[in-house]
């Protein structure tokens, strides 16, 4: 018995093991799957799981330290700058441009070769698209408010209220408007906003307007084209978008001033794209791509300010700045101290050793400069809030040399006429304007009653292009070169009529009024001071977007305001009065009439009261004749 | 010995009789696993139908919604939100970009970090149709369409004015309960669901889930047909109502929902009773397969996931160096000087000549003026010069 146990024994242990191995096996899995399924309700705890497979990855790290060792990363050939100016304004307003620029050395149109696949600064978003639709150049901005010339002078990046989008096309580009649709559909994705209601009823093709601000030397407008949407609504869902387009995000950096509760609680909100190739070095034998964010905003003295004329970065923004963007090669920030000399306008607190001028919008202006890639910035709270506290009255401020204004007048709902007004404030000198307008097909212009005067005499334009429109298909464009002269004003008037819209047509709100887009004054305006034409020395972001050829004048443009028209509306319930109405007619009238017609009369006898009938019954059974 | 033989028979029996109860165990829970959720991504389509100032409310609804589904884990990609008409930046909105929900301006649920993807004048009947049904033009990016596959729950959540019926599209159009049976049986038919939570908060919004007939829906309305569902309250600083009653308490309901919690649709059910609600909320839940006592809210208002996560680690080549002849060959190919193109070169645009314009065919009228011609000529001077011509 005991030789036979202990045959058996091993046998015995073996099957118990095997079956004890294998329950253990399953409460380990099953385990397993209760941690993995609690962890992944709760991300938080995926963290011991990631230190575990941190020690797995070190182990592995210090196998492959030699090789990694050999291997250098090439040098990054991107690189992004930060900047922001403030710029007090004579009304009290204060005029905050940020503007972030990221200049990257690469290829995107370049064919046969391997098409750009690592993104660093460049946001890939926005590459994959210039690389899809072989865009050469790209200037999109959404634009809240109107910016008031005449009390705030020019701003650095103009732009136009609504949404305005204006691309050059790559030359070996062979369908323009096939991609020009395809890529409004792509950036209404990207931005947040409705830019596929941009159709050939709004896209016009300027034959001397909005030539390329980058490098080329082709021009052919046949691959230009330009789109505005005066009704775009500006809100925090376009915000955040362009935030994400940034290196740093809204974390680190001059964008954590980006708040947008207090951003568009002001007079102007401008935020634009624009991306265009650049000079690589000062030899400018390559290109390189540049993209500018900008983002312009103007403060209220009133709503914002509260009426006191003291401005700090908290009250405009309700945050301060602690660091520069890591990414960034240089982070400044820029305080127009023009006017104060002496200091005796405004106190400006932190002050700053760092003076540097720049010529600008043709006139020299001083800045205080704060650079934020320095510690001792920041002083001892580690926290940047500069503050300008106003001591005295400024004086009048200077008039800008162009302005441009446009109202519609005329009564009732079929005629009007469009006026636009020119104002060179210049005391002697003349200069040419380009005057693009772009009026929707609806607007039936009568172009035979175009004028254009100044100081009560014909003035006629060396240059005039007018494209008609044809219904529901392509608006009316009108370019026209006009020489304003000296200390006038040139008004352009044209007539039109207002065209019957079917009632699909109409928008949801017609009573509201149809938008019509801004009108574009491009212009050479002299100068005040020389404009430094050397386009290669290292200057400020906000005086080197347009690109200066000639040293007495600089290129501005100039917006008018939208107009709002109303054109006539129908009642948008008739066709449910006129069903009802019908109906009821024919209902009652020729119901009527059938049944006089149709109808058979008999007469019919009354029935004979209860005294009558018990008598008439009575008689009846004496036989006698009835009542 | 036989005592010790005895014992181990014993035990190796009650190991055998236990091992299949255990294993079966495990095979119970994870039966009841799998046919709990059977879902593998979330979507939402949260849509406020309403124009105008004085519909501030239902701006505030949806995006209180969103605020929830988002702070639940569906992230933005996975949301169509479609808003028509904008009431943070609007001019009469003393305190831009933000939308409160309640009247001491507690919660600003339109945030910091919104993604619109309708706006304005595109949420109309055939978009949000087009949407459903995944039938949009080629061109529209991804952000505004519902990707979803047969293993997606959807989360719809509609608000506005309606009626017995209808429901009222930017004060212009309505669409019909029975478009929308139509269009949930579309997406059943193509596979675009796998469940379908959907949530109305309209007057008589019952109406609109009555003619559903597609499996795997629940419906659940804000009041029944011939009731109104009322606003919460008004804010006198900013002038107009600022939530509807339904979705104040669901928001508040929300609120205590996290990503692990258990609650489930029965609880959904209980929110905002006649006693707060003055309109007595109804479900629906005939056509839904599963017990709605065993549906989790996060099955439709979060993103949870199935995670499986391995130990291995996994080698990483070396990176590649870029290759250098690139730069060298682009040196080579442009030497000469690049220059900015002149903004207004006012001699240039003087000059310049008319654009060649394209040759078009000739249009049906040129056509049928020369064919007229033609026939009047030789009507008159006879067939037999067409041979001169041919």
């Amino acid at each position: 018995m005991a030789a036979l146990s202990r045959k058996w024994d091993p046998l015995f242990v073996l099957v118990l093991g095997s079956l004890v191995f294998s329950c253990k096996g399953d409460v380990l899995k099953t385990s397993n799957d209760r941690t993995e399924s609690i962890s992944a309700t709760k991300i938080e705890e995926s963290s011991p799981q990631a230190a575990d497979l941190g020690d797995l990855r070190q182990s592995d790290e210090a196998e492959s330290n030699e090789d990694r060792k050999a291997f250098t990363p090439p040098p990054p050939n991107d690189q992004f700058q930060e900047e922001m100016v403030i710029r007090p304004l004579y009304s009290g307003d204060i005029y905050a441009s940020f503007q972030f620029r990221t200049q990257w050395d690469t290829d995107f149109l370049h064919d046969g070769k391997k098409a750009v696949s690592h993104y660093r600064l460049f946001p890939k978003s926005l590459g994959q698209v210039l690389s899809k639709f072989s865009v050469r150049e790209l200037h999109i901005s959404f634009t809240q408010g109107y910016w008031r010339t005449m009390q705030w002078g020019q701003p650095f990046i103009p732009s136009p209220p609504g949404a305005e989008l204006w691309v050059w096309f790559h030359h070996t580009v062979t369908d323009v408007d096939g991609n020009w649709k395809e890529l409004t559909n792509v950036l209404s994705g990207i931005f947040c906003a409705s830019l596929n209601f941009i159709d050939s009823t709004n896209t016009v093709e300027p034959s001397a307007s909005f030539k390329p601000l980058g490098l080329g030397n082709a021009t052919d407008h046949r691959f230009l084209r330009y789109a505005t949407l005066p009704r775009e609504i500006v809100c925090t869902e376009n915000l955040t978008p362009w935030k994400k387009l940034l290196p740093c995000g809204s974390k680190a950096g001059l964008a954590v001033l980006m708040k947008s509760e207090k951003l568009f609680h002001s007079s102007f909100h401008s935020q634009a794209v624009h991306i265009r190739p650049v000079c690589k070095d000062w030899q400018c034998t390559s290109t390189a791509w540049e993209l500018r964010q900008t983002l312009n905003v103007v403060f209220d003295l009133y709503t914002s300010g509260q009426g006191k004329k003291e401005w700090s970065l908290f009250k405009m923004f309700s945050r301060t700045l602690t660091e520069a963007c890591p990414l960034a090669s240089s982070s400044k920030i820029y305080v127009d101290v023009t006017d104060n000399p002496g200091g005796e306008l405004f106190d400006l607190s932190p002050s700053s050793p760092l003076i540097s001028t720049a010529v600008v919008l043709g006139d020299r202006r001083t800045y205080s400069v704060y650079d934020l890639t320095k510690k001792e910035t920041f002083g001892q709270l580690r926290s940047l809030n500069l503050l300008l506290r106003w001591k005295g009255e400024s004086d009048d401020m200077l008039r800008p040399p162009l302005h441009a204004e446009r109202y519609v007048s005329g009564f009732g709902l079929q005629k009007g006429e469009i006026h636009t007004c020119l104002y060179n404030s210049h005391p002697y000198r003349a200069y040419p304007v380009l005057l693009l307008d772009s009026l929707p097909w609806y607007l039936r212009l009568y172009v035979h009653t175009l004028t254009v005067t100044s100081k009560t005499r014909e003035n006629k334009p060396s240059y005039i292009h007018y494209q008609p429109s044809k219904d529901r298909l392509r608006p009316h464009l009108l370019e026209m070169l006009v020489q304003l002269p000296p200390h006038s004003v040139t008004e352009v008037t044209v007539q039109f009529e207002r065209a019957l819209l079917k009632w699909t047509e109409y928008t949801p709100d017609p009573n509201h009024g149809f938008y019509i887009g801004s009108s574009v004054i491009s212009a050479l305006v002299p100068s005040i001071v020389a404009m430094d034409t050397n386009s290669t020395r290292d200057r400020p972001l906000f005086s080197s977007f347009f690109p200066t050829k000639e040293e007495s004048s600089y290129f501005m443009r100039v917006y008018t305001e939208p107009l709002l028209v109303n054109l006539p509306t129908p009642d948008f319930s008739m066709p449910y009065n006129v069903i009802c109405l019908t109906c009821t007619v024919v209902a009652v009238g020729y119901g009527s009439f059938y049944n006089l017609l149709t109808r058979t009369f008999q007469v019919d006898e009354p029935s004979a009261p209860l005294a009558k009938r018990l008598a008439n019954i009575i008689r009846r059974l004496r036989g006698v004749p009835l009542l | 010995m036989a005592k010790f033989l005895f014992v181990t028979i014993c035990t190796v029996a009650n190991l055998f009789a236990f091992l299949p109860v255990i294993h079966g165990n495990n095979f119970e829970t994870k039966a009841t696993q799998f046919f709990s959720s059977g879902h593998t991504n979330n979507w939402a389509v949260l849509v406020c139908t309403s124009r105008f100032w004085f519909n501030y409310r239902h701006v505030a609804n949806v995006l209180s919604v969103y605020r929830s589904v988002k702070r639940l884990g569906i992230p933005d990609s996975h949301i169509v939100l479609m808003l028509a008409d904008d009431m943070a930046c609007n001019h009469r909105n003393p305190k831009p970009a933000t939308v409160f929900s309640h009247k001491n301006m507690e919660l600003n649920v339109y945030g910091d970090d919104v993604e619109v993807d309708y706006r304005g004048y595109e949420v109309t009947v055939e978009n949000f149709l087009r949407v459903l049904t995944g039938r949009l033009p080629p061109s529209t990016p991804r952000s505004k369409r519902l990707l979803s596959d047969d293993r997606s729950n959807i989360l719809i959540y509609l608000t506005g004015h309606g009626g017995n019926g209808f429901l009222k599209f930017q004060d212009s159009e309505e669409i019909s309960n029975v478009e929308l049976a139509d269009a949930f049986e579309q997406m059943w038919q193509k596979r675009r669901y796998n469940e379908l939570l959907f949530i109305i908060d309209t007057c008589q919004g019952a109406s609109m889930y009555e003619r559903f007939y597609s499996p795997n829906i629940m419906a659940l309305a804000s009041s029944q047909v011939g009731e109104d569902s009322l606003s919460h309250q008004p804010d006198l600083a900013i002038g107009v109502h600022l939530m509807d009653r339904y979705t104040f308490y669901l928001l508040e309901f929300l609120e205590d929902i996290h990503p692990a919690s258990q609650a489930n649709m029965n609880d959904l059910f209980k929110v905002c009773p006649k006693s707060q609600c003055v309109s007595t909320p109804g479900h629906r839940t005939d056509l839904f397969l599963r017990d709605p006592g065993s549906v989790l809210i996060t099955d439709f208002f979060g993103s949870v996931r199935k995670v499986e996560i391995t130990r291995e680690a996994i080698n990483l080549t070396n990176p590649t160096e870029l290759p250098q002849d690139l730069t060298s060959l682009r040196n080579e190919l442009k030497s000469e000087a690049l220059f900015y193109v002149d903004q207004l070169p006012v001699a240039d645009i003087i000059h310049q000549k008319p654009k060649q314009k394209d040759w078009h065919p000739p249009d049906g009228f040129i056509l049928g003026l020369w064919s007229l011609i033609l026939l009047v000529f030789f009507k008159t001077y006879g067939i037999k010069h067409l041979k001169h011509i041919f």
